[in-house]
Order: structure tokens, then C-alpha cells, then sequence
């Protein structure tokens, strides 16, 4: 990790010193400072002490929130009351209160579900994958991903089990886990549906112990900071004993990089088995084998949509301008750049197969995609994801936060869009013209879906409110200070 | 850490684990003993218009089932009988019978006795009677041993597990399709597994099955 960090501050102007090695290194062991061209720009700009990141991440959750803090929250737990109220109305009522119909039976509540989960795989791809590739600009955006992964799974896990409408049986043993019953009834193991179940609850039981894990020791920083019994009490029972010696670290680090392992092919398989839910059918328009990649590719492009909206107000908002630098963004747009370019080919795709593989059925279904009775959400959701992203080949754009923030809710609203046309046009028309159908949603479908961002915004706004946003400990890490061997590394008083 | 917590917190993780472990088996124990059919149905005895004994006239007379739900074996619904089936007997038999007046009156004025209906299936199960009378299947498998009892009760669950005991094994419960209404048979000797054979008995076990 020396490398990096040492050519990022001899760029970035530590003056003289970075020229004068700190350490007696016989001279032909010592490597050349970089051109400054090719020094890379530092993770966490103006050379920053190690004291000024805590204090910039930590005290936000110690001082009081800021004035916009309270009428935000108020309005995200107003909509996740609605929310909630308006699944208590169907629980009540029935499944009868949405839209849905024959032939369509699916249509907002499992397009609600996909885009939810699918947003949370950038947090996976950023935490996992990105730690495993070593790429150092993770440690700024990992937590708050991760969080949003959580929250994301949270509102992905309602629509499932509330579409049900029994949701008793539902959550009841038998009809989703295989546990003894008095049904006696099992699951049906060869359906994706009950692979969808385990995907799933493994994707967000692994995604909470790998954050929680990663919280520990910013959680013992916030204890030895806390002022109150309460606050000393409650950051002192997760911190789980945590006092920094070498061992901590040590097993830390461990189990750190076992969640990274773990974790990293939950970024691949949980969206192959959402798409399962659909590719396993015999339904025109589900049933193709591209689903798997062209699912995934969607998840981690509407994952990092969602990562930039949440990211570019936050860091404006608590002035991180330091710790998510211009480069974070930018680096996210190149994501989203590479991500939205193999879901714009994967729809051209579907379309060449459609034409190539023969089936009148088939091609049919994307035919009336495009032209049918749908077009308006079919180029909807081209204009989002297709045409969006390629703004990022410009480098002006893709270093202007506002524009980027901009496109970022047009890559959510695409990708909502996106399971919409996969699962309401394929639907809706099928097989037999005798059966086919028109879905329009009822106001419950629609004031539900808007609810969830409720849930989304409050459980985010909390995190912000009693949590780390950022990877403390992390960030200090890929600091020149924390290198030993740096002109501005070790206990030298540098900082 | 001790400025922060006193000694007692050490056991925490123990008393959590403890009362989550108590907790969560006293819920499992208590929504399966108390909230299947099990429970909740079983032994369910209301009082009913007209005091019927089904062990006077099934067990004692030896009357055959079908002498009053004579329409269990070509229907999917057992008819309960209308006052004219008792009228039948009764009319010469106990025909002064305080205990009948409600039968006399209804077979007057054509209005039907007000039974309290005990076994009932939910709506969105489909059960035929005659499919299983005529297939082996008696009364009693369901119904409990109706022929010894004053007052007639739930005496089986009925639950989805009860049924689907039988379709995964009919060959355990069938026999002489002749027999069904005899109550008090013994199986000695029948040969369930040939009999499901010879008489094509499917029973269905997916869900459409019942829930169609």
C-alpha cells in the first residue's frame, strides 16, 4: 500500500520533505519519485491529519443535525408510515387492492422488489469486490453503501412476502423456509422462486455482518468520544470490546477479508437467481439465457445510480469535499459508463435473439415491447439507460456533481423501468390472444412503491443521524500518514 | 471498559441468548400446539336444535348412513336430511315425542331445523364426498367414530396435514368399497396396496388438487 500513497503526496505537494528519505536507505535501494504525470491524485485531498478525519466523520453524528436534517426525516417517516398503513390496508383487504389481474399477476409489487435489490449490489460490488481488487478510493464510499444495500434489501423483502397476501403463510414455516409444519408441506425445491429465498436472506444476513464487522472499530472511536452514559453504553455494547491492540486488528483484518471472499459471489449469484424468477419460465420474453449477466450488469449500474443520489447531497451537506473527492465520483460514473453500456448491448441483444432464434412467440413479445400497448415505458427506459450513461465518456461531465446527480435519477427511474417492461409487457401479452390484458396500477400500488422510499430515506437519515457515514479507521488507512515509510508517516508529529 | 460497564454486564450475552432461546421456543411451542386445527377445532361440540343421537340410530338400530345422507355418495356435499327422512320413522315411532316437536313443526310448516354445522372446510378448499365413498374411504376416517357418539363433535383436525396423510398412503386408510359405512370395521387381511391399484386410486397432491 506504500507505493500509492507515497507518489500521491510527493505529488500532491508535500514540498521539500517528500526529496529527503526519512530513513537511512543506501541509495541504490531507493526507487525514483514518479513524473508528476503519472502520480495519481490523493484519496483524501489537503493533506488532512488523521485528527481532522475523525472529526469531520465522527462529529457528525455528535453534534446536533443540521436544519434540513428534521423536515427530511419527517417527510421520509411520513411516507414510511403511508407505507406501511397502505400494507396493512392490503393484508387486511386482500391483493385485490393493487392492479394486478390475470394475466398480469405480477407487475409493480415484483418490479418494486428487483429494483430494490438490484440497487443494493453496488454496495456488495464496492465493499467486496473493490476491497479484494485492493482499490484504495473504496474506503470513502464502502459504509454508506453498505448501508444503502441493507435499506435496499429492507424495502426488497416487503413486496415478495406481501404479495402473497396470506402473509401469514408466507412468513409461516413451510411455505418459504423448510421447516417441519402443521401443514405438512414442503417447499418446492425446484423452483428459483425458493432460490430466490435463500438468495436473497444469504445476501442480506452476509451484507449486515460484513458492515457491522467493518463498523466495530469506528463504533469503539465513538465510544471513547461519547460524553453520555447512554451513548458511551450503547456505541461501548457494539464496539464488543474493541481497545485497538495489534490482536483486534489482526483478527480483524481476518474476518474482514473472509466477509470480502464471502461476499463477492453474492454480487454475482443473488441477481442470476432474481433473474432465475424469470429466465426459468416458459414465458415469451423471460425466457432467455442472457438474463443472468444482463441482470447483474443492471444491478451494479442501478446499484451505483442510487450510491452517487444518496453520495453527491451527502458529501455537499457535511462538507466531505476532502473524503469524497471529485475523483470518487468520477471513478463511479466510469462504473456506470461500463455497467450501462453491457445492459444497452443486452438489449439490443434479446432483440437480435428475438429475430435470430426463430420463435414467432418470441419475437413477438418484443415486438409488442417496443410498439405495443407499452412503448411509452419500453423507450422510457431506453432514454434513461441507454442514452445516460455515455455523457460519462466526457470528462467535463462526469466531473460536474450536479450533472452527474442528475443523471444518476435518470439511471433509477430507467432501471425501475426496466423490470416493468420485463415483467408487465412479457405478461400481459403471451400465447393466447384470447387472454391477453392491460395493467394499470390502483393508487395503492402506486402511494406503496412511493412508501418505500420512506423507509429507504428514514433508515438512511438514521444511519447518518448515529453512524459512521464513512469508514474512519479505513480512510486513515490509505492516508500517507499511515505509512511508516512516508515523509509524513509515523509517529513523527506530523499530525 | 469497567467505567463504562459494571461487572453484571458480563452476563449479557448469556441472558440474551437464555431469554431469546426461552422466548422463541415458548412461540414455537405455543403456535403449534395452540394455533393449528389441532386445537382450535378439535372437540368442538355445539348444542344443536334438536337433540340427535347418532349412537341410537347408527350403532344401536344399525341404520346405514345413507339412509339419511343418501346423497353423500353421488355428490360432493353430504345433505343433511330434511325433517321428512326422520318423519319417515317418526311419524309412527316416538311420534308424541316431546324432543321431536321441532321436527314435527318443521315437516309442517316445510321450514328446515336450524343444525349447528360442525365440519366445515375453508373456502378456498375444494372436498368431494362422493369421489371418497366411493373409493374406499369411510365415513369414520374423517368423521370420527360418529356411531358411538350422543352428541356429535369434531373429532379430527381436517387440517391440510390430515388430508395430505392419506393422499400420500391411501393404501393405509382404503377398504372395501362396500364397507365404508360400516363404522366399526377392522381391517383383517385387505390388501390396500392392490385395491389402490386395481380401482386407479390417484389422490392428487399438488396444490391444485384442493385449491383450485
Amino acid at each position: 500500500m506504500a507505493t500509492t500513497a507515497t507518489r500521491a503526496t510527493a505529488a500532491h505537494g508535500a514540498g521539500g520533505k517528500a526529496t529527503k528519505h526519512p530513513h537511512d536507505v543506501p541509495p541504490v535501494l531507493r526507487v525514483a519519485e514518479p513524473p508528476a504525470e503519472l502520480a495519481r491524485e490523493a484519496l483524501v485531498l489537503n493533506n488532512r491529519s488523521l485528527g481532522w478525519i475523525t472529526e469531520a466523520i465522527a462529529g457528525i453524528c455528535e453534534k446536533p443535525m443540521p436544519k434540513w436534517w428534521w423536515p427530511v426525516f419527517l417527510l421520509s417517516a411520513g411516507g414510511m408510515t403511508m407505507m406501511f398503513s397502505l400494507v396493512a390496508y392490503l393484508i387486511a383487504t386482500g391483493v385485490g387492492v393493487w392492479g394486478l389481474n390475470q394475466p398480469a399477476a405480477w407487475a409493480w409489487d415484483i418490479t418494486n422488489f428487483v429494483f430494490w435489490i438490484g440497487i443494493g449490489h453496488a454496495g456488495t460490488l464496492i465493499s467486496a469486490v473493490l476491497f479484494l481488487l485492493r482499490q484504495k478510493w473504496r474506503t470513502s464510499i464502502n459504509r454508506a453503501a453498505e448501508a444503502m444495500t441493507l435499506f435496499a434489501v429492507a424495502c426488497a423483502g416487503i413486496f415478495p412476502v406481501v404479495h402473497t397476501g396470506r402473509v401469514w403463510y408466507a412468513l409461516y414455516p413451510g411455505f418459504l423456509f423448510p421447516v417441519p409444519n402443521a401443514n405438512a408441506i414442503w417447499p418446492q425445491f425446484r423452483s428459483p422462486l425458493l432460490w430466490d429465498v435463500f438468495a436473497v436472506s444469504t445476501y442480506g444476513t452476509v451484507s449486515l455482518l460484513f458492515w457491522y464487522v467493518g463498523l466495530i472499530p469506528d463504533l469503539a472511536t465513538l465510544r471513547d468520544r461519547a460524553r453520555t452514559l447512554i451513548r458511551k453504553f450503547s456505541y461501548g455494547l457494539f464496539a464488543l470490546g474493541w481497545t485497538g491492540s495489534n490482536r483486534h486488528w489482526c483478527n480483524y483484518e481476518k474476518a474482514y477479508l473472509i466477509f470480502a471472499g464471502l461476499s463477492t459471489p453474492l454480487v454475482l449469484s443473488v441477481h442470476s437467481i432474481v433473474s432465475f424468477d424469470f429466465a426459468v419460465s416458459v414465458v415469451p420474453g423471460w425466457h432467455t439465457t442472457i438474463f443472468p449477466p444482463y441482470f447483474v450488469a443492471g444491478a451494479i449500474f442501478s446499484g451505483f445510480g442510487m450510491v452517487l443520489t444518496l453520495l453527491i447531497p451527502m458529501r455537499a451537506l457535511f462538507n466531505l469535499h476532502d473524503i469524497i473527492t471529485t475523483r470518487h465520483i468520477e471513478l463511479m460514473c466510469k462504473v456506470l459508463l461500463a455497467t450501462g453500456s453491457i445492459v444497452g448491448y443486452a438489449y439490443g441483444m434479446e432483440f437480435f435473439i428475438a429475430w435470430y432464434g426463430g420463435s414467432p412467440y418470441e419475437l413477438y413479445a418484443f415486438k409488442n415491447r417496443a410498439f405495443g400497448p407499452y412503448w411509452w415505458a419500453y423507450w422510457s427506459m431506453i432514454s434513461c439507460n441507454v442514452i445516460s450513461p455515455h455523457f460519462f465518456w466526457s470528462k467535463y461531465l462526469r466531473t460536474s456533481p450536479v450533472f452527474v446527480w442528475v443523471v444518476s435519477i435518470f439511471v433509477n427511474i430507467g432501471m425501475w423501468f426496466e423490470r416493468f417492461v420485463i415483467i408487465v409487457t412479457s405478461l400481459h401479452r403471451d400465447y393466447l390472444p384470447s387472454s391477453w390484458g392491460y395493467f394499470t396500477p390502483s393508487w395503492v400500488d402506486v402511494f406503496t412503491f412511493v412508501g418505500s422510499f420512506g423507509l429507504f430515506m428514514t433508515l438512511f437519515l438514521l444511519f447518518i443521524r448515529f453512524l459512521p457515514a464513512i469508514a474512519i479507521s479505513e480512510v486513515k488507512n490509505v492516508t500517507p500518514q499511515a505509512d511508516p515509510h512516508h515523509p509524513l508517516g509515523g509517529a513523527k508529529g506530523h499530525h | 471498559m469497567s467505567d463504562i460497564f459494571p461487572k453484571w454486564t458480563n452476563q449479557l450475552p448469556l441472558m440474551a441468548g437464555v431469554a431469546g432461546a426461552v422466548l422463541g421456543l415458548t412461540a414455537v411451542a405455543g403456535i403449534t400446539y395452540f394455533v393449528t386445527p389441532k386445537y382450535t377445532r378439535v372437540g368442538y361440540q355445539p348444542k344443536q336444535p334438536v337433540a340427535f343421537s347418532h349412537a341410537i340410530h347408527a350403532d344401536q338400530l344399525g341404520m346405514d348412513c345413507r339412509y339419511c345422507h343418501d346423497d353423500v355418495d353421488k355428490s360432493w356435499f353430504s345433505n343433511i336430511p330434511s325433517s321428512s327422512t326422520c318423519m319417515n320413522c317418526h311419524s309412527q315411532v316416538k311420534k308424541d315425542s316431546d324432543k321431536l316437536q321441532l321436527v314435527r313443526d318443521s315437516y309442517a310448516s316445510g321450514k328446515p331445523i336450524p343444525w349447528v354445522q360442525i365440519h366445515k372446510v375453508p373456502d378456498y378448499v375444494y372436498f368431494n364426498h362422493s369421489v371418497h365413498v366411493n373409493r374406499g374411504i369411510s365415513c369414520v376416517h374423517c368423521h370420527g367414530e360418529i356411531q358411538k357418539m350422543e352428541e356429535v363433535y369434531h373429532a379430527e383436525s381436517l387440517s391440510m396435514s390430515f388430508c395430505l396423510e392419506c393422499h400420500r398412503e391411501p393404501e393405509k386408510f382404503i377398504r372395501p368399497n362396500e364397507l365404508v359405512t360400516k363404522l366399526d370395521w377392522k381391517n383383517e387381511g385387505f390388501d390396500g396396496k392392490k385395491a389402490v391399484h386395481d380401482w386407479k386410486v390417484q389422490p392428487g397432491q399438488s396444490c391444485s388438487t384442493c385449491h383450485r
